[in-house]
């Protein structure tokens, strides 16, 4: 319940944030919405020399368009996220997905970035991400640079960021329904407020009753979040009695692990399952 | 004058006095309390399950700021003694040595190695971490089986064996001579799996001490303050009488703080050893390891009976996880179960045995229900086995073997007196309010169009013993203490009333509830009764709250000596309107003369010339006040009929609840808000352990569901909403005629809703799922029936 | 230590604080508002929420020194002139807390759930209260006060004499 002793700063900028996290090295964690670290701390299982309170920089707030792309300051809230108009008409499938994460209050502390940065596979965002092909802009001593979703999540935990990086920006290319995508998260788990035992993030354009283009994010089935990309291929140009089959292949490429709720056969099973469903509802096939 | 009472209180749904300071955050939690100069304790937990200690190393810890003290095990042993087991159920039971804190060898994970006392909280977890233990490990003992067998690992080298006790009871004919008579004879295996009972208040404990006359004051969030002292007393050698035991508010307990633990005596120990105050308050993740655990047993029964589904005798073999050490009664627990499991049925012969083992997990003790739920499931999944094997509805197999209404008292072949009852009231309005026949008749379509989402319907009719207890009995099952409760009323000058209770409520209501009994029984308003209680200076006699006991035990004695207050009132009265006391009539708080009604005096009146006592009748004590203590003829037995209907998504395996329905018989009713509130908590536990809880422990006997983010306590979505009904059948044993409602939602809904899960899926060649029924175990349930059905398809082509 | 600067049901306090002291903490131990208390180590029982510039948090994943700045409120600063809230009138009246130990939380929690959708149905209150954990009611009769008092809000003040499921409460 009590946090080690650390050192906090609380940069007003993201020049300064970053100095901060250059000079601190391997010992500074940055400290977002706190929903994830805070519990870590409070558990000891996480002892930074340095918290670098990112909190206090306004241009980490924020929703806005740049042209084909919409873009989510890193430190927008769960719940900014939920209510944004242009996050609901460009990316509706992030708005949906956020709205199943933790319960309300932690939603108005958790952050989009935090979140994607925190990496759990188990999370519900880092795969929705991966599903709409998101670009993380991070901003280091060398300035910044962007690093797509699927090269972000590297392994149970860890992102490609360097411990001298802040993430600053997610960047969205625009999925609205009036382009012909649809999208739907299925959440499965245990107790309303549990992370999921699975889920999948369906995204799918469509094109005269058939999928043109579907893309899946898997959580909670590897260390990273994953795409379905066999089940993906398969769903080209299928109609609604192709789901079925193309979803089969859901769980090939991934290896979910085995804890008290969950083997590994049963989150695979769970994996096709959830991706015929999702992907049904995402096209407005179920 | 003052103002008298016009309407009956007991019956009416009166919100509660204990409200108002918690919904406004005007609490008293254990916690809050601050004193001067207070220090706080943290408390060093073996990481392991068994190991030898072979070096705890103190000192660092007092090298960090702000630390006072450290303490080892070996530290504290002198002057304290083990920590006490109050129940030894047999003559040659095994009683292990408990220290509070482990000296020379940790036997569970959380067991506690070393304390720091420390100027602040902050000061004292730090310092846990600078305190150096060197650990030889020993094997883990986890599986109760092999715990038994020749050359297992022992939690206690030196008492050689696993084996706490074995205690049988075998009542009626012979079982064996029975099961010869049976056309049907099952046998099932079910596993009650252990439970964190997750009481919303962590437990703390803050000790203020007087040094120079050694006298202490123990807060604690217990549920037994008296029995706390008592206990306290034993275990330190502090003498009684300068021991006082305060538990302010508390946020709940259902058994868990039904205990005297190790912090306790630490905390007491601490204080008298520095003479300075100190506090100790668990956080959620350690008391998941330090607060004892619930159920936790395998169950073997074997059930015998007619083709026409007439039970003719019941076996019974239990093991009981008792865990590292004997807590409060530990051993006792399944032994309360033993009477239960032949529940509301008639049958010739009746074969218990329980074997209690140890292992090196958390001690189990009470939790809601304690020994009561886990043999109502037992008996209700295995009657609905027995009424598919016989081919009958589950309701009708029930009808054609419980005890008839015109048949009370009964004496069950357990030896338990049921007093009262009424199974077909209860069944017949719970079966209406359910729509049993509609909910058959869709389940029947479903089935046979191949719904992927399956229809199920449970059954559970339950009974139960409550109102512990006959202190005679308790001698009988070597229980230390008694089963009496206290109660004392003072008639304050003014008129007003102080009821001073030995119950110790925390959340269930006893401040409005015993009110509501003061006042009608002394005819005074319900605002005019203030309720004393979880105190032992202030209310010295009591055995506390636990075991659906408060209202039946303690209840009654508020009652009696509201009469006792009457009966004195009455003489005081009857002098000063110079009348023979017998010609006086009672009612809503005045006396009057029969037949001259201008002729009166109030029961405030009254109260306030014995303050003056100018005029008492010669050689009257110049009081009205009264105490009584009520020593329970019988148990009370609620009972009642609940009926659950959920779908089960076959491809996920997932339960939804769709409909709760409960009917229970709880006697009479003093506040039908609080009762159906206590229903329905009960309700959300026993679902809890059916569909979502369990304390699950790794090969090495570390407990991996060990934060609230593992270990799965419901919230509002998770629950639906329930359908609660009652019938009114009074208890003969109590002049209330009340029965006890703590445990009854509890104990009757996990079968209920695993029998509907089962229901659900029978079709489909399910038998069992155990609990919890997580969507993962349903569907491998529904894998393995599959390759059972192929298996035998393949056999027979 | 940190200097902050907070404003906590009405007073504004400066204080020195250890950065890795948790707002519940600074709350319970250094202002002596013991009305909030802590139920858990990892966020998920929702005890010690309260609300902060508006939006309800927990207070145990809440950095004392991150609401430097800041408005709280807690239970104990939600009546006003010894009015209590329609909520905690509510709870009362609909025996929604038994023990009471979460009863703060639901209580804050329900308060953001109204302020942001004023008449909610029962399933949107039982959603809005996921992260709040009661182990004596079952939650049925919290959600039943919460729709109380959002019927009492939307009427006059003092018209809840009915629940959701019409069953009568003597009051």
């Amino acid at each position: 319940m009590i946090p080690p002793a650390f050192e906090y700063a609380r940069p007003a900028s993201v020049d300064e944030a970053v100095r901060t996290l250059a000079d601190a090295g391997e010992d500074a964690k940055v400290l977002a919405g706190g929903q994830s670290l805070l519990p870590l701390l409070r558990l000891r299982l996480a002892f930074p020399e340095l918290v670098v309170d990112v909190g206090r920089i306004p241009s980490l707030r924020g929703v806005c368009e740049d042209g084909d792309s919409l873009v989510v300051g890193a430190m927008t809230t769960h719940h900014d996220v939920i209510a944004d108009p242009l996050v609901r008409r460009h990316a509706g499938l992030l708005a949906a997905a956020t709205a199943t994460v933790a319960d309300p209050a932690v939603r108005h502390r958790g952050t989009l970035g935090g979140s994607l940065a925190h990496a759990d596979p188990g999370g519900d965002l880092p795969a929705v991400a991966l599903a709409l092909g998101a670009e993380l802009v991070a901003v280091g001593p060398q300035g910044q640079r962007t690093i797509p979703a699927r090269e972000f999540f590297v392994d149970y935990l860890q992102t490609a960021l360097r411990p001298d990086e802040l993430l600053v920006e997610v960047r969205l290319p625009k999925t609205d329904e009036s382009a012909g995508w649809g999208f739907h998260y299925e959440k499965f788990s245990r107790v309303a407020q549990a992370w999921p035992m699975v889920g999948v993030a369906a995204l799918v354009r469509r094109d005269n009753g058939h999928i043109a283009e579907a893309r899946i994010g898997l959580s909670n089935m590897g260390s990273t979040p994953l795409r379905a990309s066999a089940t993906e291929e398969a769903l080209a140009g299928a109609a609604a009695d192709g789901v079925a089959r193309a979803a089969q292949s859901a769980a090939e490429g991934t290896r979910p692990s085995a804890d008290a709720s969950a083997s590994p056969e049963y989150r695979a099973h769970l994996a096709r399952v959830l991706t015929r469903r999702a992907v049904l509802a995402a096209a407005g096939m179920g | 004058m003052s103002e008298q009472l016009t309407e009956r209180e007991v019956g009416r749904s009166r919100p509660r006095k204990e409200d108002a300071r918690l919904v406004t955050g005007q609490t008293n939690w254990t916690d809050n309390i601050s004193v001067n100069g207070l220090l706080h304790l943290a408390i060093l937990r073996s990481p392991m399950a068994h190991a030898r200690i072979d070096r705890v190393d103190v000192a660092p810890a007092l090298e960090r700021p702000g630390v006072i003290a450290a303490f080892t095990g070996r530290d504290l042993s002198e002057g304290t003694a083990s920590l006490p087991c109050a129940w030894p159920v047999t003559e040659d039971i095994v009683l292990p040595d408990h220290p509070a804190v482990a000296v020379d060898e940790v036997r569970y994970a959380g067991d506690p190695v070393a304390v720091v006392v420390a100027r602040d909280r902050y000061a004292a977890a730090d310092a846990l971490e600078a305190i150096e233990v060197d650990y030889e490990p020993l094997p883990p003992v986890l599986d109760l089986e092999a715990a038994l067998t020749d050359g297992a690992p022992l939690v206690h080298a030196d008492k050689g064996t696993n084996r706490c006790f074995v205690w049988p009871l075998a009542t009626g004919e012979n079982y064996e001579t029975v099961k010869q008579r049976a056309d049907v004879v099952l046998h099932r295996r079910y596993l009650q799996q252990r439970l964190i009972p997750n009481a919303m208040e962590p437990r703390a404990v803050v000790v203020t001490p007087l040094p120079a006359s050694g006298e202490y004051t123990v807060y604690s969030a217990t549920q037994v303050p008296h029995v706390l002292r008592v206990m306290l007393s034993m275990v330190t050698g502090v003498p009684e009488q300068k021991l006082r035991v305060i538990a302010p508010d508390v946020g709940g307990g259902f058994g868990s703080k039904l205990q005297v633990y190790g912090e306790e005596v630490i905390a007491l120990d601490v204080a008298r050893r520095l003479g300075r105050p100190v506090k100790w308050t668990e956080t959620r993740s350690e008391g998941y390891l330090a607060t004892h655990h619930g159920r936790g047993q395998i169950q073997d029964i074997e059930i015998a009976a007619t083709r026409e589904g007439k039970l003719l005798g019941l076996k019974v073999d239990l093991l009981a996880d008792m865990g590292a050490y004997l807590m409060l009664v530990t051993p006792g627990i399944p032994i309360l179960g033993a009477f239960m499991y032949p529940a509301i049925y008639k049958m010739d012969a009746y074969d218990f045995t329980c074997t209690g083992v140890f292992t090196t997990r958390t001690p189990t003790d009470a939790y809601r229900g304690a020994g009561r739920p886990e043999a109502t499931y037992a008996i209700e999944r295995i009657m609905d086995e027995l009424a598919v094997e016989v081919g009958l509805d589950p309701v009708e197999l029930r009808r054609r073997n419980w005890i008839g209404h015109e048949e009370f008292p009964y004496t069950s072949i357990s030896g338990l007196t049921y007093d009262s009852g009424n199974y077909e009231a209860a069944t017949d309005k719970a079966l209406a309010l359910f729509g049993y026949d509609e909910l058959r008749a869709e389940q029947v379509k479903r089935n046979e169009s191949g719904d992927s989402v399956r229809l199920g319907i449970g059954v559970s009719t339950y009974t139960e013993m409550c109102g512990l207890a006959p202190s005679r009995v308790l001698r009988d099952l070597r229980y230390a203490a008694g089963g009496w409760e206290a109660a004392s009323i003072r008639m304050l000058p003014t008129g007003k009333v102080e009821v001073v209770t030995g119950t110790s409520p925390h959340g269930q209501g006893h401040e409005t509830c015993w009110s509501q009994i003061a006042a009608d029984a002394l005819g005074v308003p319900f605002e005019d009764v203030e309720v004393v209680h979880g105190d032992t200076k202030a209310a010295p006699q009591g055995m506390d709250t636990y075991g659906s006991r408060s209202l039946v035990v303690g209840g009654a004695a508020v009652h009696h000596a509201a009469q006792k207050v009457v009966a004195k009132a009455r003489k005081v009265a009857a002098h000063l309107l110079e009348a023979n006391e017998h010609d006086l009539e009672f009612t809503q708080g005045v006396f009057s003369v029969k037949g001259s009604p201008e002729a009166r005096r109030t029961i405030q009146e009254v109260a306030f010339e014995t303050f003056s006592s100018h005029d008492l009748p010669d050689g009257m004590e110049p009081t009205i006040n009264a105490e009584h203590l009520v020593d329970p003829e019988n148990f009370s037995y609620p009972h009642g009929t609940h009926l659950c209907a959920v779908e089960v998504d076959t491809e996920t395996g997932r339960t939804s609840i769709r409909s709760y329905v409960c009917v229970d018989d709880v006697g009479r009713v003093i506040n039908p808000v609080i009762v159906e509130g206590q229903v329905h908590g009960g309700l959300a536990q026993g679902i809890a352990q059916a569909l979502y809880e369990e304390a699950v422990y790794d090969d090495e006997g570390n407990l991996v569901s060990g934060t609230m983010a593992d270990y799965l306590v419901p919230s509002a979505p998770d629950l639906p909403e329930f359908t609660t009904g009652r019938t009114e059948t009074p208890a003969t044993s109590n002049p209330l005629g009340v029965k006890g409602v703590g445990e009854a939602g509890t104990i009757a809904s996990t079968p209920a809703v695993v029998n509907a899960i089962v229901d659900a899926l029978r079709p489909l060649g399910v038998q069992d799922i155990a609990m919890p029924c997580s969507p993962g175990r349903v569907w491998e349930a529904l894998q393995s029936a599959q390759s059972r059905e192929s298996g035998k398809e393949a056999q027979s082509s | 230590m940190t200097r902050i600067s907070v404003k906590v049901d009405g007073t504004t306090y400066e204080d020195e604080v250890e950065p890795r002291l948790l707002l519940i903490h600074y709350l319970r131990d250094r202002l002596g508002l013991t009305g909030t208390p802590i139920g858990c180590d990892t966020s998920n029982c929702g005890a010690c929420t309260v609300d902060l510039d508006g939006e309800t948090v927990k207070s145990c994943s809440v950095l004392a020194v991150q609401t430097d700045g800041s408005e709280v409120t807690t239970v104990q600063g939600l009546a006003t002139n010894g009015e209590w809230h329609p909520l905690q009138t509510a709870f009362h009246e609909r025996h929604a807390l038994q023990c009471g130990y979460c009863t703060p939380g639901m209580i804050m929690a329900a308060r953001g759930l109204l302020r942001e959708n004023p008449h909610p149905s029962a399933d949107a209150v039982r959603h809005a209260l996921e992260g709040n954990l009661c182990r004596c009611t079952g939650y049925q009769n919290i959600v039943r006060a919460v729709l109380a008092a959002s019927e009492a809000s939307a009427s006059s003040p003092a018209s809840a004499s009915s629940t959701a499921s019409g069953q009568e409460v003597t009051t």
